[in-house]
């Protein structure tokens, strides 16, 4: 399987380790009212979508950079890789 | 008073040469290392900043750039300073204050053992090493890439000089990596 980082090009799987679904970079607010029910949705539960999935990978073998991978987990297609940096700011993380 | 001896990455008081079939391997241990990653909303001042101190443009992603004192890419904003360690000994010093602020600079010297490799057919040796494209390097190009399990940086000077920056604690590795494969690909 080959990921295309999006500032190095074409690389080999091997370079990179899964971590799992992205939603991971949506942290639930801890100060929040329903906080403890949000980690627990945050920490346990998960989608399991056959089709497209976003996964964090991250680039160990290579620039160490995050990476949002938009796979299909029938086909293996990856349509989109995106910096997870970049991914998070569009959400409003850091800043 | 102590009487300490200084040492080399591999333990010798004399920097390690390696020459197979016309390629040398030369442990390089002069060498002063700095990091440098930009901080939230301070990357433009900070590509500024660090192109002045390498006098020359801040190198871009895959890139080394510079001279007496030279840059390379690591990360999304962030770069390896480096220099020699006989005239600049105090470069994270030198380079914080030349970053002003910019960026986060934390000394790297000593933390990375320099192997060098000089000769013709270096691209036979470092195909067996690492995943790299060796048809997209050319001199100028710096990557981060995995050598026998050790994470290490690949600096193309020329096409005939690659410098190899791996972890000094796994230094004895590295260069018992790069050895083998000079011994199978010459």
């Amino acid at each position: 399987m080959i990921i295309n980082h999006p500032l190095l090009g074409p690389r080999d799987a091997s370079e990179f380790t899964y971590l799992g679904d992205a939603a991971l970079i949506d942290r639930p607010d801890w100060q929040a009212e329903n906080a403890a029910d949000a980690f627990y949705e945050y920490g346990y539960l998960r989608d399991n979508p056959s089709g497209e999935h976003q996964e964090l990978w991250y680039h160990e073998a290579g620039d160490r950079s995050w990476l949002v991978v938009t796979r299909n987990t029938l086909t293996h297609e990856i349509s989109k890789v995106e910096l997870a940096r970049d991914v998070a700011r569009a959400r409003g993380r850091s800043k | 008073m102590h009487d300490l001896v200084a040492i080399t990455a591999l333990g010798g008081t004399e920097p390690r040469v390696d020459t197979i079939a016309g390629v040398t391997c030369t442990e390089v241990p002069g060498v002063a290392l700095a990091s440098v990653a930009a901080r939230l909303g301070e990357e433009a001042n900070c590509v500024k900043a660090l192109g002045d101190l390498i006098e020359a443009p801040t190198p871009e992603v895959g890139q080394w750039a510079g001279a007496t004192i030279s840059a390379f890419w690591s990360g999304p904003d962030q770069w390896m300073v480096e220099a020699p360690f006989e005239s600049h000994e105090d470069l994270p010093g030198q380079t914080k204050a030349a970053m002003a602020g910019t960026a986060s600079v934390t000394e790297q010297t000593d933390g990375w053992a320099r192997f060098d490799l000089s000769g013709d057919n270096i691209s036979s040796v470092l195909e067996l090493l690492c995943q790299l494209d060796l048809r997209k390097i050319s001199a100028g190009s710096a990557d981060r890439c995995s050598i026998h399990h050790i994470g290490c940086f690949v600096l193309c000077r020329t096409p005939e000089h690659f410098s190899i920056y791996g972890p000094r604690s796994s230094a004895g590795s590295l260069h018992h990596a790069i050895v083998t494969a000079m011994r199978s690909a010459l």
